[in-house]
């Protein structure tokens, strides 16, 4: 004779007192870890443009251009290793603990320093200022 | 002779997680002979080996395949560090062994899952499946990651483990082994378990020594072998004896998993109480990798080899994986003769098939 239902009902009965073992997703959402590899983060304010992240990069998903001042990063080719951030001397970089939002297509996340937005055409937000956008982030297709 | 008929199993079979082809001739329902077709998903890891720099194949070698990814990392890196004469800290040996640990008790868990559901009790997957899950977090708690951990680098690990997260670890780890206890309860008592597993699948000790079995298939038949005694990283200071099973059937190749997965679960708390002080990574830049040399480890499936060859440049001249799914193939084509073809998914089950591994 099977003695397994002693353990089954045992099971059973901790399993009916207990809450779920499952989220209620989207509703209840699990906070990250601290350490969790996120994505990352990058500020171009103290960047020098010295490229060692773009060298260090396994899967070359960092272009970093001196002459230009522009970063860019394809987060399709990221993974999350942290060689850039454990590299970069001005602590640019970060690696954050949140996930990034899936992308529904594949763009390269490109900032400029000394980025000034375009003037505004005449007729058009007379009388309100502009907002700057910070930070300035544009899509350069085919640049990966 | 009476005639018999081919039958084709797989690629795509419910109990396969990952496609392996066999094609079974049948007399009636009883395998006459099995014969297996593997190259499904190759990918051509091996070859990138020429195209990264040494350093960076790490990130490769992790990628070789989802639930063994970590002890792929450390098997590569392990292999680099004796071609660049470096010695890795102990505090880095001691995290490797308990990381490798950690993905052990996953890999074991997910496929005590698999093979409830391949006997038909789904409660008793998802039961297991919930408890693994709590082992991903302390993988995502302590790497940063769930999958790929990401963590092993040549000359070393990336990232420490504080010692309060530690403690934590060990705390969580034996409340999920008391948890555990009580699911691997139902494994050894049920019925059904039994009336699937005792008496099918048999290798013999002679046949699995003959055959090359490696891991818990070759455990399972009586042979007390197991790479992790060879002492690499730190189990040469940890106590520990390898699991040994006498019968050689499906239900033995069970019991040393579940058994295993106990020992994991105390060498992990091991690791905890004695993990030293100390550095986390030697550096190695600027070194080159000279020679030739083949190294060996325990994976959760069995032992895996990994054969490098450098010629003082950057990038490697060869990197070669013989992984245990295999070696396990022509044991698994010797138990497959004279079983019953309802047999034949759990006996599949039962070597722990990775294919992705085995195609790289």
């Amino acid at each position: 004779m099977s003695w397994s239902w002693l353990s089954i009902a045992s099971l059973v009965t901790r399993s009916a007192i207990h809450k779920p073992a499952t989220r209620l997703y989207p509703l209840e959402r699990r906070a990250p870890y601290a350490h969790t590899r996120g994505h990352i983060e990058f500020r171009i304010d103290d960047c020098n443009f010295c490229t060692i992240c773009a060298h260090r990069c396994p899967t070359r998903a960092i272009v970093a251009n001196k002459e230009d001042k522009t970063w860019a990063i394809d987060h399709t080719l990221c993974i999350l290793c942290g060689n850039c951030v454990d590299d970069c001397r001005e602590g640019c970089i970060t690696l954050s603990n949140l996930p990034r939002a899936p992308m529904d297509h594949k763009d390269v996340f490109s900032i400029r320093q000394d980025y000034a937005a375009p003037p505004p055409l005449k007729g058009e937000g007379a009388g309100t200022p502009v907002e700057p956008p910070i930070p300035p982030a544009q899509s350069v297709p085919g640049t990966a | 002779m009476a005639e018999t008929t081919i039958v084709p199993f797989g690629p795509q079979h419910p109990v396969l997680p990952e496609p392996i082809h066999l094609d079974l001739e049948l007399d009636d329902e009883r395998v006459v002979q099995a014969l297996p077709s593997v190259g499904y998903v190759h990918r051509g890891l091996e070859l990138l080996a020429e195209r990264y720099e040494y350093v960076d194949m790490a990130h490769v070698a992790e990628r070789i395949c989802g639930i063994c990814s970590f002890i792929h990392g450390q098997g590569y890196c392990q292999a680099v560090e004796q071609l660049l004469g470096v010695e890795v800290s102990p505090r880095a040996a001691y995290l490797r062994t308990m990381w490798a640990e950690i993905s052990r008790i996953q890999s074991h868990l997910l496929w005590l899952g698999l093979s409830a559901d391949a006997f038909g009790f789904e409660s008793l997957f998802q039961h297991t499946w919930r408890i693994r899950e709590q082992m991903m977090d302390i993988i995502e708690e302590t790497t940063g990651g769930r999958v790929i951990f990401g963590v092993c680098k040549v000359g070393g690990v990336r990232r420490d483990v504080d010692d309060e997260t530690l403690a934590r670890v060990g705390r969580r780890v034996r409340e999920i082994e008391a948890e555990y206890n009580g699911i691997a309860d139902i494994f050894r008592r049920d019925h059904t378990v039994k009336q699937r597993t005792v008496g099918v699948g048999v290798l013999s000790p002679a046949d699995a020594h003959l055959l090359g079995a490696v891991g818990p298939v070759m455990r399972a038949s009586g042979i007390r072998r197991d790479t992790r005694m060879l002492g690499y990283a730190a189990y040469g200071e940890l106590d520990w004896d390898p699991i040994v099973e006498e019968s050689g059937d499906c239900y033995a190749r069970c019991e040393v998993r579940l058994r295993e997965l106990n020992q994991s679960f105390d060498l992990i708390a091991q690791c905890v109480e004695r993990m030293p002080e100390g550095p986390i990574e030697v550096s190695v830049k600027g070194k080159r990798p000279q020679g030739e040399l083949m190294v060996r480890l325990e994976q959760p499936r069995g032992e895996v080899c990994y054969c490098l060859k450098a010629n003082g440049k950057k990038f490697l001249e060869r990197f070669r994986v013989r992984t245990p799914t295999f070696a396990n193939i022509a044991p698994l084509v010797h138990m497959l003769k004279g079983s019953e073809l309802a047999d034949v998914p759990v006996i599949v089950l039962t070597i722990d098939p990775c294919v992705s591994c085995n195609e790289r």
